[in-house]
């Protein structure tokens, strides 16, 4: 049937397996790094590679690739690729997969299977990866017939990079990756109920830019959709334009510049003073690409309960879901913001909203110790920041490291801050850094983790070695779950139950152990001396910084409060 | 408060665990069920009851409905104007004497009796969730042997009353 009358070269299409096919069509969505493990049911795969020229990133654990693919797929803006086995392989990159579903991070996982002729009879290394991954897919799909490959690859790509992007993954079965065909690439993406909004609704825009010409105190809520639609530049245009102060959501940072005097700082339950006020205080509120998790609203009786409400979000479902929304924008977060720039509007007069914003700032600036001898967490990310120059890609975990990092980089610029917001991951930062510094080999890669997270996926370091890829690994080494045992402190009467790690492998003994050049600093002025040097080359280093462990992260919102409850203001 | 919800989906493996795992995980109660083929081929229909607390729930019900990539259309049709069935099947005891009794009864149901044995009758009966709950507890003191119900299936009549209040949800603003 094939063979039919089609002239020359393409009636002759090469007989291929599945496997052949599936590479073929990873060359064609311009795919130049996996990242992957291999195994039994993906050994027609890893034969197909043997002879392709795409770099394949063998790290230690199917966990290790999969961060690693979330983080080239943060800062790239293009899908991580990623291959495991059956059974265990697939199912070691639960944690990643759902980690990229929260985060929105467009990933395409391929996962080997047992035979179609032996699946659901518990077959050696069987697992029902379909039905694990439902829940935490954008969409999965089991490769039944060879034929649909090319297809099902092509509506992969297309699902995970789209509307709000997400992980896709295929499943493929043993026998259809053996089995040979005259694969089709031309069968086109049918998708009858996906078609995810783009443009904004016209009418909604002039809503919106009327409500903006009437308010007095409007604020902007960031998030990653910005840095997703990639409109950072129209963001501060439009802000410039309207003189209208801008938070930042966690994973938003880096989408507005951290040093302009519009920008607020993070919200959140360790957001700015500032930043947590303006969203309680503000008449209208403009939400772009957040999704107003609870970390950021806090109780949602107290949040911006004066306000009118805008949302733009290329996804319809968040709008809504949490706080009541009087100006819906379902659309691309650039789009919106171009028409926004476009269209007639008068300016609001601001100067009073911002005086008193800008009156907060001074009086509640973030604080730490001083007059101490201790080498405080916070000393360690203004230290990376002076010596990165600002302008380092940060990867981190989640807890107290993470909202240091997030409150002292400042960042400047999109797509330099990596960390796991929604699902909070630990052991996500270090091979995510390994991703990142895969998808911008010149750049700067710090791998900001603490104690705890770096020892769920330490393996990586062999990865670091094979490859010599320059990641400056950045132990905030508190001895602690440093998060855990500050809410055991203030809200389990200093129980810290299993939060404590006196006893540790000896970080630099490890990092030698893998080739790589480790040191172990424990004063603000050994941690110059080793930074100095450390980021003067290109080779991986490892650096075990000794840091107070008491140390609490303040500002902060307690669980069931308000934004404008913060505790911990002042010193 | 219950509402029913139909869905056209692509007749795709995996895609009604798709969406019964989404209301699990979003807790929606389901409180009936049912899918079948519908006139396009491939594509399937599903109708929901569900019970949810409000209306913010209900249209995150039917946004993250219409997320599925095999969902093609959601509707809360509650309030237009519909057709709605649903089929019952009920094993009575009875005997022979009894037998002419249980058939007055559930004559003005115009259900039928479909099966007959020494110590039972099995009734079928069509119609919405009322009459099904009608029909059942005049059966009940004869002593209901086995029962089941498909739940409902349903969709808008032909023509809709023109001032029928339908809620729109759109995903397009």
């Amino acid at each position: 049937m094939r063979a039919k009358a089609k002239p020359e070269a393409e009636a002759v299409t090469a007989e291929m397996t599945g496997a052949e096919v599936l590479i073929h069509s990873l060359k064609k969505e311009n795919v130049e790094v996996l990242f992957g493990y291999p195994g039994g049911a993906v050994l027609p795969i890893y034969d197909a590679l043997y002879r392709s020229p795409i770099k394949h990133i063998l790290s230690k654990h199917e966990q290790g690739s999969i961060h690693a693919a979330e983080g080239y797929a943060r800062v790239s803006g293009k899908p991580g690729v990623v291959i495991a086995t059956s059974g265990p392989g697939a199912t070691n990159l639960v944690t990643g997969i759902t980690d990229a579903m929260m985060d929105s991070l467009p990933l395409v996982i391929f996962t080997g299977q047992v035979a179609s002729t032996v699946i659901g009879t518990d077959a050696f290394q069987e697992a029902d990866i379909m039905g694990i991954t439902a829940p935490i897919t954008k969409h999965n799909y089991q490769v039944r017939d060879v034929q649909d490959l090319p297809r099902i690859i092509k509506e992969a790509f297309h699902i995970a990079t789209t509307g709000r992007p997400g992980p896709v993954l295929v499943d493929i079965p043993k026998d259809v990756a053996n089995k040979t065909i005259s694969p089709d690439y031309d069968s086109t993406i049918h998708l009858p109920g996906y078609q995810p909004t783009f443009s904004p609704n016209i009418l909604q825009i002039k809503k919106l830019a009327d409500a903006v010409g009437q308010a007095k105190k409007p604020v902007i809520l960031a998030g990653a959709g910005i840095l997703h639609a990639n409109a950072g530049k129209e963001l501060l245009t439009f802000t410039e334009k309207h003189k209208i102060p801008v938070v930042n959501t966690l994973l938003g940072l880096g989408s507005y510049p951290g040093q302009h005097p519009l920008f607020l700082g993070m919200g959140g339950m360790h957001g700015t003073y500032t930043a947590n006020m303006a969203l309680y205080e503000c008449d209208l509120l403009i939400s772009i690409g957040a999704r107003f998790d609870d970390r950021l609203t806090g109780n949602l009786a107290h949040f911006a309960k004066n306000a009118v409400v805008a949302h733009i979000d290329v996804d319809p479902a968040e709008i809504g879901k949490n706080v009541p929304t009087q100006i819906p924008i379902v659309s691309d977060a650039r789009e919106a913001l171009r028409k926004l720039v476009d269209v007639d509007s008068e300016t609001p007069d601001t100067e009073d909203w911002r005086n008193q914003l800008t009156e907060n700032s001074k009086n509640y600036p973030l604080w730490k110790k001083t007059n101490t001898d201790e080498f405080l967490p916070q000393q360690v990310v203004e230290l990376v920041h002076e010596y990165t120059k600002g302008d380092a890609i940060i990867t981190t975990d989640v807890g107290q490291h993470q909202m240091w990092a997030a409150q002292y980089y400042a960042f400047t610029d999109a797509n330099r801050w990596v960390t796991s917001g929604g699902l909070g991951t630990m052991g996500f930062g270090f091979p995510a850094a390994v991703g990142a510094q895969l998808a911008f080999p010149d750049q700067t890669v710090v791998a900001l983790t603490g104690d705890g997270g770096f020892q769920m996926t330490l393996q990586e370091l062999s990865t670091l070695q094979e490859l010599n890829l320059p990641v400056k690994v950045v132990i905030m080494n508190n001895h602690t779950l440093g998060m855990v045992r500050q809410w055991q402190e203030a809200f389990y009467e200093e129980r810290y139950s299993h939060s404590l790690l006196p006893v540790q492998p000896d970080f630099v003994k490890l990092g030698e152990a893998y080739g790589i050049k480790s040191y172990k600093v424990e004063t603000q002025e050994e941690a110059r001396v080793v930074f100095e040097e450390a980021f003067s080359h290109r080779d991986p280093v490892l650096i075990d910084c000794r840091v107070s462990g008491k140390e609490n992260v303040y500002p902060m919102i307690a669980p069931g409060k308000g934004l404008h409850q913060m505790i911990g203001v002042k010193p | 408060m219950k509402r029913i919800v139909t869905a056209t989906v692509i007749n795709q493996s995996g895609v009604l665990n798709r969406i019964t795992g989404l209301m699990t995980k979003r807790q929606f109660n389901i409180e009936s069920i049912t899918v079948g083929h519908t006139e396009t081929e491939g594509v399937s229909k599903m109708t929901f009851v569900v019970n949810v607390d409000g209306d913010g729930k209900i249209e995150q019900l039917i946004k993250q409905l219409n997320k599925q990539i095999d969902v093609l259309k959601v509707s809360d049709i509650t309030d237009q104007a519909i057709v709605v069935r649903e089929l019952a099947l009920i094993k009575v005891i009875s005997n022979a004497q009894i037998r002419s009794e249980i058939s007055g009864i559930i004559e003005p149901f115009r259900a039928s009796i479909i099966d007959v044995s020494r110590e039972s009758i099995t009734v079928q009966v069509t119609g919405d969730s009322e009459k099904i709950e009608a029909i059942i507890d005049l059966l009940r003191p004869y002593g209901i042997k086995e029962m089941v119900r498909t739940g409902i299936t349903a969709f808008p009549r032909g023509s809709q009353k023109s001032v029928t209040d339908i809620k729109q949800y759109s995903i397009l603003n």
